[in-house]
């Protein structure tokens, strides 16, 4: 909540320089951490070590500004964002930068560090202090030649001035910058003087996507490189038998058909990442040939037994356990306040509803592949991964190799979601790889992407509100869900704080469906049923559904509850900002509204659906939507992660639905499996809260407010309340779609 | 495996090709024109959409064999440099998120605004719905094909 512009980093050497041999400055710095006090900074950058700095910024003799950023990059836009925060305090022109991520272009970078929802907020300080310090340094340099002290200079744009007028660029001045020493205390620029933090600023890679160069895994190419297809089990809990390969070793340019998973079972039971579980402990058949299409066609022709080695789970297995969970004695109670059975008990009304979810694959654009080339004195692996550092120690683990001989290049990222957290296409590239000896690119077709993937794991919730006199006056929510519950400080979000009596318990039960983070874990769903829940409390207490939730939050603001998420005073702007920017309670006949808040990774939103009737049908027609991220850095950048999560976040609520019928899921490609499409979109309306609190992550907090509101919008419009996802299915089943 | 001869991108280049195969892996595996992507295999998600005679087609559907009299336009050959209007407008728009999309997004609007120079939003929204954006990066591929119309009518 920091919004201070001095800050005393208090770190020495948390960046190095190096004048380099072609011209220039170069500056070494880490994104997240103090650099190694012994690192070496290179003088050319052919050099470029990023197991030292994991990230450099180049001053060219003309002024020109390279930033060479390994961060991955999955469509949440840190690419470009957080160069941005650099160049901002850095002081020079925009068109002046070039980013160069590490990666394809280069064999050069290594150790790359992850990203995700947390990059902005976890390195704001670190990329202002960076700039600041290097804009700090060139000022030095200027006064020094000009014989003046350097706090009578000023830097702005790439120029610095002095008190009698004279101006140096900063390119004129490197060379002696390079020479002094780092200076240990700076001054921030005040937010008022941004001249790029919080402009409209494209995506850095836009002319390579628009005309179609290589950037991401799938297009990652050496020389005598080949391809693998993997068959795996087709149902969850079988493993393999045996194999015929006849009819695919016929097919030309297939090379060899064997299988891989002994080294795999051998990692499995040494436990060694976060993503152990994901892992399967059959035997996989590998097809390697010389083209892409060969190895996929021939997959197709293998004729493979499996046997059944657990349970084969089907949705209405999924459903039963999940509500035994939710009337069993296994529950753990994560936060409890006041009396919430007394609360029950002396209650006018009481409410209760239970909602459900399904399991629901991530579906990246880019199905999953790895390059893997596994050599007698390393290891190079390239691809989309959003884990770098962990696939590099399990590939060591799983081949006994040493991590210093691994390499991990990170490409641009098809789509991400949570899905790339999870490598273990990687290990498979790798053991494919190790078995033939050459580097190989494993390609997942479609099919296996979304039948073997992780899956956001099925979950019910039930809430139960007690009412006296007009008031909520208790709140329990039980979650019921497969291989682990909501993490952290989920339960302490909203209502927490706001009601007096209040309990939220969890239970889980395991699944042999591998599951895992999906975009906006956990709030992606409970968002959903919480504000739709609260929106049939609003309707029994007769009260404005928005209303309610200022009144609720009047009881959070300035609270001593240090466990307490969100802001009560954040909330309530953020939600009166979206009230007025929707013309809440004044639209026209014929639009039917819906509300929705919610907190999550830090940053709060509010979300009103506005819904027409087409012969019966809702039809979404808009959604309003109020952030507050804190500063927005790229507002281009931050509309676009906004508008994509709310209709993201409306088509999975309409129609995502994966079920499984004896351990295989029923939808294997995009004809079965509905993904949202243009003429089911709504305008998108974002507005930002203006402050000059620190900013928080986009790529998650849009999505969840999204299910809720469109579901108390189609409340307003056809009187249904919904209680699962798919709505679609909810609808269908009822008489209003017929 | 037989010899095909086809003209890409302006280009006559002749590749050794299974009957059967995909021109997408033609393209991607053989030619290293990697634009066109590889999304679902089934013609369901339009990444893989390149222009046949001017026609927005599914490149992951279209065997080889059968290519030999048309024209192929990739989004590689879509316009020197990138200053097709529809590039143009996608670059003004800032339309992408992860990108992965867009090329085929891109070949289906530059093919429809071909045909229909002036269209309502409706039309729009129409024509692109056959092409999936996971990152829903929907508002903007519909604005930028309104802008896009703009500069070429």
């Amino acid at each position: 909540m920091e919004s201070q512009t001095n800050i005393d980093f208090s770190r020495r050497n948390f960046l190095k320089t190096s004048l380099l041999a072609s011209g220039g400055m170069l500056i070494g710095f880490n994104f997240m951490a103090a650099c190694k006090p012994k690192a070496a900074m290179p003088t050319a950058i052919e050099n470029l070590n990023f197991n030292d700095f994991n990230a450099y910024i180049k001053i060219s003799d003309e002024g020109f500004v390279t930033i060479f950023s390994p961060n991955p990059e999955i469509g949440q836009g840190v690419k470009t964002s957080m160069p941005m925060i650099v160049a901002e305090e850095l002081d020079v022109d925009w068109n002046k930068v070039t980013v160069v991520q590490a990666g394809l272009d280069t064999k050069k970078f290594k150790g790359q560090i992850a990203g995700g929802s947390q990059s902005i907020r976890s390195n704001w300080n670190v990329l202002r202090q960076t700039g600041a310090t290097a804009k700090q340094l060139l000022i030095n340099a200027a006064a020094q030649k000009w014989n003046v002290d350097a706090s009578t200079c000023t830097a702005s744009k790439g120029i610095i001035s002095n008190a009698k007028g004279e101006t140096l660029d900063y390119g004129d001045v490197v060379k002696l910058a390079a020479t002094l020493p780092i200076p240990e205390k700076v001054t921030l620029k005040e937010i008022k003087d941004f001249h790029i933090i919080g402009k409209e600023i494209a995506n850095v890679d836009i002319d390579k996507i628009i005309t179609g160069k290589p950037l991401f895994g799938l297009d990652f190419k050496t020389d005598g490189m080949l391809y693998a297809a993997v068959v795996r089990p087709p149902a969850f809990g079988q493993t393999l038998v045996s194999f015929d390969a006849s009819e695919a070793k016929s097919i030309s340019g297939v090379l060899d058909v064997f299988t891989i998973g002994e080294k795999a079972r051998n990692f499995l039971s040494k436990g060694y990442v976060s993503w152990t579980a994901i892992l399967s402990e059959s035997d996989k058949i590998v097809v390697v040939a010389t083209s892409t299409w060969a190895a996929l066609k021939a997959k197709k022709t293998i004729k493979a037994q499996w046997k059944q080695a657990t349970e084969l789970e089907s949705s209405a297995f999924h459903d039963k356990k999940l509500t035994a969970l939710l009337e069993g004695d296994t529950l753990k109670v994560v936060r409890e306040d006041g009396n919430i059975n007394d609360a029950f008990q002396q209650a006018d009304t009481i409410l209760e509803r239970t909602y459900h979810s399904p399991f629901l694959p991530h579906n990246c654009l880019e199905p999953m592949n790895f390059y893997a080339n596994v050599t007698a004195d390393k290891i190079e692996l390239v691809g989309p991964t959003q884990t770098p550092e962990e696939v590099s120690k399990a590939v060591a683990v799983l081949l006994g190799r040493k991590v210093e001989e691994i390499s991990v290049e990170m490409t641009r990222m098809g789509g991400g979601f949570g899905r790339r957290l999870y490598s273990d296409f990687a290990l498979e590239a790798a053991e494919i790889s190790a078995k033939i000896q050459k580097p190989v690119k494993m390609v997942s077709a479609r099919e296996d992407d979304m039948t073997t993937g992780v899956y956001k794991p099925s979950v019910k919730y039930q809430i139960k509100a007690a009412i006296k006199d007009g008031k909520i006056s208790g709140y329990q929510l039980k979650e019921a869900a497969f291989n682990g519950n909501m993490y952290g400080s989920i339960a302490h979000f909203f209502p927490a704080g706001c009601i007096p009596n209040y309990k939220v318990a969890t239970a889980s039960v395991d699944s042999n469906i591998t599951t895992g983070a999906w975009r906006a874990p956990y709030t992606n769903f409970l968002a959903f049923a919480e504000q739709s829940f609260f929106d049939e409390l609003a309707a029994a207490i007769k009260i404005d559904p928005i209303q309610l939730r200022l009144d609720l939050l009047q009881k959070v603001k300035n609270t001593t509850d240090k466990k307490i998420q969100y802001s009560g005073e954040r909330m309530e702007n953020t939600i009166k900002l979206v009230r007025e920017k929707s013309n809440w309670g004044k639209v026209s006949n014929g639009i039917y509204q819906g509300f929705a808040a919610y907190y999550s990774h830090n940053t709060h939103v509010a979300e009103v659906a506005d819904i027409e009737l087409k012969d019966g049908f809702p039809i979404i027609k808009k959604v309003t939507v109020a952030v507050d991220c804190g500063v927005v850095i790229n507002l281009s950048g931050a509309k676009n992660q906004v508008e994509g999560g709310v209709i993201d976040g409306i088509g999975h609520a309409m129609f995502g639905d994966m079920s499984f019928e004896n351990g295989k899921p029923t939808a294997k490609n995009f004809d079965v499996y509905r993904l949202i499409r243009m003429q089911e979109t709504p305008k998108v309306e974002v507005h930002f809260l203006q402050n000059d609190l620190s900013p928080t992550g986009l790529g998650e907090p849009g999505l969840p407010p999204a299910g809720g509101a469109v579901a108390n919008a189609i409340h307003a419009a056809l009187g249904k309340r919904i209680y699962q996802q798919p709505f679609v299915k909810e609808l269908k089943k009822s008489s209003v779609l017929g | 495996m037989p010899n095909y001869t086809l003209s890409i991108n302006g280009k006559t280049q002749t590749v050794t090709a299974d009957a059967d195969t995909p021109l997408l892996w033609v393209l991607r595996d053989e030619l290293n024109l990697v634009g066109s992507k590889f999304g679902c295999g089934i013609a369901q998600c339009g990444a893989c959409t390149v222009h046949i005679d001017g026609i927005a087609t599914r490149s992951c559907q279209m065997q080889i064999s059968y290519l030999e009299d048309v024209k192929i336009t990739t989004i590689e050959g879509l316009s020197e440099n990138g200053t097709h209007p529809v590039q143009e407008a996608w670059k003004e728009i800032d339309v992408p998120q992860c990108g992965y999309c867009q090329a085929g997004q891109i070949m289906t609007a530059a093919a429809f605004l071909a045909d229909n120079k002036n269209p309502t939003e409706e039309e729009i929204r129409e024509a692109m719905h056959g092409n999936i954006c996971r990152c829903a990066s929907y508002n903007r591929i519909e604005k930028a094909v309104k802008v896009a119309s703009e500069k070429m009518s």
